[in-house]
This record gives C-alpha cells, structure tokens and sequence, in this order.
C-alpha cells in the first residue's frame, strides 16, 4: 500500500539526472524492443492470437466470480488449498500463518509482483522467516535494499560493476568483472538456500479454473526449483490470472514469451496441478493458492477501466514507452512501471496520492499497438484523468484549482469566437516584451515551463482570418501569402 | 496547406468562427470544458456536408475517435458528430487521395527527414501517405531517422505538467533528426512541430522544421 503521495515531477528530475540510468535504460528498452519485433514478425497470425486473449481475458474478468469459484473447487480437487484475500495485509498474514503453522524458517521465494505488492518479504522476515529471493535480478535487488525497477528485468539499473562491488562486499569475494563469474556466485548461494528451504513461494502467470493447474514462466529455473524442493509451496496470484481452459494456456504463453523477452518460449514453464500425490516420491507436499484482490474487483467493476486487468505482465508497453525510457522504474513510485503503473498503480491505491501517474504520460499510444491483449492505454488514462479532475472538485489543491479556473477560461474563450479574435488580438501587445523575431521567449509562469528550453511561435500580427478575408476571399485574390 | 489545396483546383472555405476542436481540455480530464467547445466546433462544421481538412493529426483524431466518448449521452450530438466524423480528413491523407492533381515542382531542393506524429500513425494510422508525397516531389530527397516514430514529447499539458521528461523527449527526437543529415524535418500535425520548432530555434540547430504543406507549397523567400 502506498502511504504517501507519489510525486512523479520530483522522481522524474532525480531520475534525470544520471547519465549512467539514462544509458542502461537506452540500452535495455532498445534491445527489448528489438527482440520483441523479430519474435512478434515471425507469426502471422500475431493479430488473431491479441484479438483472441482479449476475448478470453475479457470473459475472464466479466464472469470473475464464478471462475474463481470454478478454480477453487479444481484446486480442492487435486489436493491443494485456496485462501482468498481481500487486501494486501491479509494476503501477507496467510503466508505468514502457513509459515508459523509449519515451523517454517527458511522460505526461497521466485519473482513475483503479487509478492512485491502485498510486501511479503517485509512481513514474512519481521516474523523471523529467513527470505530469499531467487530470481538473479530480484536477488541483487534484495541485497541492495531496492526496489524492482522493472517487472520483468528488477536489476537493469544495475551496471556489472555495480553488482561486482555488490558481492565483494555482501559475499568477502574478489571484484569479478565477468558477469559468468558474478552469476556463478549467485548459484551458488542461491542452491544453498534451494536446500535448506522449508517452503517455497511463488507467483502465478496464469490458473486454469477447469483444472486447477497454475503456469509459471520464467528463464532461470529456479521458480521450478523454489516450487519443487521444499515440502510447502504457496503461490500467490491476483485474482485477474484466471484462464477458463487448459488448451487456452498455449495463446497465453506464446504471447507472453514473445511480447516480454522476444523468445518463442520461455526457457521454463512450469505447470503445477496440485501437491505431491499419492505414490510420487518428489514435489511439495502442502500446495496453497492464495487469491489477492487488493482492489482488482473494484477494477472488474467499472466498466471504462476493467481492461486494466487483461494485463499479463509482459512489460512491452513499458519497453516501448518513451517516458519510461526517460525515468525508469522508480519514478513511478510503485510495484507497477511505465504505461500498466500508470493505469493500475491509481486503481490498486488511493486515487489521490497516485494522481501523478496517469498524466505521466505523452499519451502517444505505443503501448497500445504492443500490448499481448490489446488494452487501449490512453482510454484508460483519459478515464482516470477525468475522474482525478472531478474527484479534485471536491477537494481543491491548488495546482488543480489554478488549472480547473485556467480551462473554464479557456472553453469560455474557445467557444465564443468574438472573444476568441480578442484575445488574440491582446497577445500581439502582451508579447510585445518577449518577442524575438517571430517568437516568444521568457515567459511568465506557467507559461515559463515551456520558454525555460524552447521558444514559443509568437502570435501574428495580422491574423490569419484577417488576411483570409483580405486577401483570399476579397473580389480577385486566389493567393493567399 | 490552403496553397496547396487550392493549387489541386479545390474550392476552400474558412468558417470565421472556428476556433478548436477541444482536445486540450479532454486530454487533461476536464471533459465539461472540452464538451462546450466541441459544441461549438459541431455548430461551426455544420453537417459535415463537405470534407473538412486539418493540418493536424490529433484534432482528426479528437472529433473522430474522442466526440463519441465526449458526446455519448446526448444522442442528437453524437449524431451531429458521427457524421462530421465521416467526412473529417488529416492534410496528407486527404492530399494523397487526391495526388494526380498535385504540383509535384517544389522549390525546396534537399533532403529531408519525416516525424511521425503519434495520432495520425497511431489513431488514423496513416504513415505510408505522407511519406510517399515527400518522396514524389522533384529534389526532394526522404531520408528514415532513427525511431521516426517516436513521440517528440509534446502531449500537449504533458509538456507543461513534466516539462523535464518532455524535454528529455524531444532531445532524443532532435538528435536522431541531426543525426539523420538531413536538411529539414516534415511533419503533419502543429503540436509536434511547434515542440520540435521550439527546441530547434532555440537552440539554432541547422535545420529546417516544416509542415507537409509547408515542403509542398515551398517558396524561396530568404
């Protein structure tokens, strides 16, 4: 849960103003994108498959009630445990509770934003659960004390010789340069804590209501591991995840794989059914399934945002996202980045303090044309905005007060063409003073933001109306100059 | 632009009282102002009887794609606005349909390099018009720069809101419009343009920024 006001304006600046960020986020997004192209081009029916996982996603979110139930009882069936949360805090006090019901000290943890939202690291280490994350870049992000910065690729803020210096200082090894070698370190840490886990806690790609099977993605192996080696596994989904049937799963991972990373597949999925069974000599024996609402039915219930939820956590739109490209990560004070934080980071917290984030954005679209289910971002941001503005009527700031006064200003004008020459007219001897050749510079605020780093075109002397009846529309002109 | 369109032998209107098509408003979430100046817009553009060209992109795509959302509870509106809709058309896509009857003999002589602006490729999805009139002018040389359809950074109260990351923006746009060696930049809607004009006077980078029409109906005046 968010607890204070996210203010992007300020992030955004720091953000700015490193170079080497500006530079890893260059390299990282140019690459993705990429990636992503090549492996998108490769199938011809691309636009099918996104019109197709929208319908179903779609379904999924219209009928949520009755999948979950669907789901609930497949999982009961094969031997495993649901728990429904309603927020955040209750989904932690579960996993706690499974824990401290098992005597569980050590938990090996896989990549999941479900986790990072409901902070269970947090909560599980305060009740003295040793947690580890698995995942090498979640790893690094653990041992730093950070934040992810991304939801596919947590540690691209990271440079090797961050991460070098990282581990010569958490691990007593020398500075390795090579990154084989810093990744061979990390192994070997990691199987130690494989080893000695009690249990393991996961996320969760996609559930299949009809089987109660739940796939996990992922390119390390070590969700396969955190999920397979300890005697407890409990994964933790939001409710959204939900596909009806296991034949649609392939739609699901082929756009997945190829949208996030630009592979054909994911080098594991894992699909999970259940805990160990009768007569099988490996795999947990305890499997939990936590459902995480956290303000997603609120979500499935308005109807001009509810597609907010058909995400899958490829993290394309934030490759592609010109914005994100230029602040990265934590800029947007949340789990969520990019386009996908800007639209669910508002819904999943109170409106207010996230109220930043849904103008953080050129609403330039791209991350419309590249989402895996075709979610329509700057409907969904538009939708916010409006709600934000008149959510602010009630309770004026005064930066949205100035504004509101400033566009009932506006469409007064706009509407009413014998003030809108006027106005014109008065701006021809308002510029007078910053007036350089035929543009404007040294603004007064607001207006300062802009004619801080450019110039503004100054206002004709002679507008274009009147030259248009002047010269165009008089008894011989056909040139208008 | 009204060069251009009349030198195709078209016959041109201006309606006097037009002043704009709402979007600034709509796009900051203050839908109550937007929709009194859409009103107006609809009571200026009458019933879309003859096509209406505009220079930009996003007022297109405003009236097209957003005067539904905007009017979508008062049906005589929405109607009123679905057909103007129908007959709305950005400059270049508008002048492509039509090019047999354009004088490809600008005076520009160079290269240039083409910016895509974000609502006309990716609301009205033109990207291939303007492109192919730049290329059928005589001298006239297109030249892709790098990421040609990147956002510049303007999202009009964007710029104003975070002025910092808009200006990051339109860095990247300049340099890989520098980069490009080309002599000018076109492109089709006045937001960008007077974004990228902006960076570019300021500071006094060797290169031209001009509207399609502009490139087109070029003079050498200087």
């Amino acid at each position: 849960m968010i607890t204070e006001r996210i203010d992007f304006k300020k992030n955004s600046v720091e953000a700015l103003k490193s170079p080497k960020l500006k530079k890893a986020l260059v390299n990282f997004t140019d690459r993705s994108r990429a990636f992503r192209r090549k492996a998108v081009n490769e199938v011809s029916e691309w636009e099918e498959l996104r019109s197709e996982a929208r319908r179903i996603k779609e379904d999924v979110i219209n009928n949520l009630d009755s999948y979950l139930l669907e789901l609930e009882k497949s999982v009961t069936r094969v031997g495993g445990k649901v728990h429904w949360a309603k927020d955040a805090e209750e989904a932690s006090s579960i996993v706690v509770d499974i824990a401290r019901e098992n005597n569980v000290r050590n938990v090996v943890k896989s990549k999941s934003m479900a986790t990072e939202e409901i902070e269970l690291n947090r909560h599980l280490i305060s009740n003295g659960v040793n947690t580890v994350e698995t995942d090498l870049g979640e790893y690094i992000v653990q041992l730093c004390d950070d934040h992810p910065f991304h939801i596919i690729a947590p540690a691209i803020h990271k440079t090797k010789e961050d991460i070098s210096k990282l581990f010569s200082e958490k691990f007593g090894v020398p500075e390795y340069e090579e990154p084989e070698k810093l990744t061979e370190i990390a192994r070997k840490k990691l199987r130690e804590k494989f080893l000695s886990a009690d249990m393991g806690v996961s996320g969760v790609n996609f559930a299949v209501a009809e089987s109660g099977t739940i796939a996990i993605v992922e390119n390390e192996g070590n969700a396969r591991l955190a999920t397979t080696f300890p005697d407890i596994h409990v994964a933790i989904m939001g409710i959204e995840k939900i596909v009806p049937k296991f034949e649609q799963l392939s739609i699901f991972l082929s756009l997945l794989a190829r949208s996030a990373t630009g592979q054909k597949s994911s080098t594991y999925v894992s699909l999970i059914t259940g805990p160990r069974r009768e007569g099988e000599s490996d795999g947990p024996r305890q499997f939990h399934l936590v459902f995480l609402d956290n303000g997603r039915s609120d979500i499935a219930r308005s109807e001009e945002t509810k597609e907010s939820l058909y995400c899958i956590r490829c993290g394309a739109c934030i490759n592609i996202c010109p914005v994100y490209r230029q602040v990265g990560g934590h800029s947007y004070g949340w789990v969520y980045s990019g386009p996908i934080g800007a639209v669910i980071t508002p819904q999943l917290n109170d409106l207010e303090k996230t109220a930043d984030l849904p103008f953080a954005s050129s609403l330039c679209g791209a991350c419309r044309d590249v989402c895996p289910v075709k979610i329509d971002f700057p409907h969904v941001l538009l939708s916010l905005r409006q709600k934000i503005v008149e959510q602010g009527r009630k309770k004026p700031d005064p930066a949205g007060f100035m504004e509101k006064i400033a566009f009932r200003v506006w469409s007064f004008v706009f509407s009413k063409p014998f003030y809108y020459n006027l106005t014109g007219r008065m701006m021809v001897f308002l510029q007078y003073f910053y007036q350089k050749g035929n543009e404007l510079q040294g603004l007064p605020y607001p207006f300062s933001k802009w004619t801080r780093e450019k110039n503004f075109p100054a206002f004709s002397k002679k507008p274009f109306r009147q030259r248009w009846k002047e010269k165009y529309h008089g008894e011989n002109g056909t040139e208008l100059r | 632009m009204l060069r251009v369109l009349s030198g195709m032998g078209l016959e041109i209107e201006f309606p006097q009282e037009q002043t704009c098509c709402g979007q600034p408003a709509f796009n900051s979430g203050h839908a109550k102002e937007a929709e009194k100046v859409a009103c107006h817009f609809l009571d200026v553009f009458g019933d879309g009887d003859e096509a209406i060209v505009c220079p930009s992109g996003s007022c297109v795509s405003m009236v097209k794609h957003y005067y539904a959302e905007l009017f979508r509870n008062d049906p005589e509106k929405l109607s009123r606005a679905e057909k103007i809709s129908s007959n709305i058309y950005e400059f270049s896509e508008f002048v492509f349909q039509r090019k047999e009857a354009l004088n490809l003999n600008s005076a520009y002589k160079g290269r240039v390099t083409f910016h895509d602006s974000c609502h006309a490729l990716r609301e009205l999805r033109i990207s291939s018009q303007p492109r192919e009139l730049i290329k059928s002018l005589n001298g006239v040389e297109l030249i892709e720069m790098e990421m040609a359809d990147a956002c510049c950074g303007f999202g009009g109260t964007f710029s104003i809101k975070y002025p910092e990351v808009s200006k990051s923006m339109l860095q990247e746009k300049t340099d890989s419009i520098l980069d490009s060696g080309a002599d000018a930049v076109v492109s089709t809607d006045m937001g960008c343009l007077m974004n990228i004009k902006g960076l570019v006077s300021r500071k006094k980078m060797p290169v031209k920024v001009l509207h399609l029409a502009e490139l087109i109906a070029f003079e050498d005046t200087k």
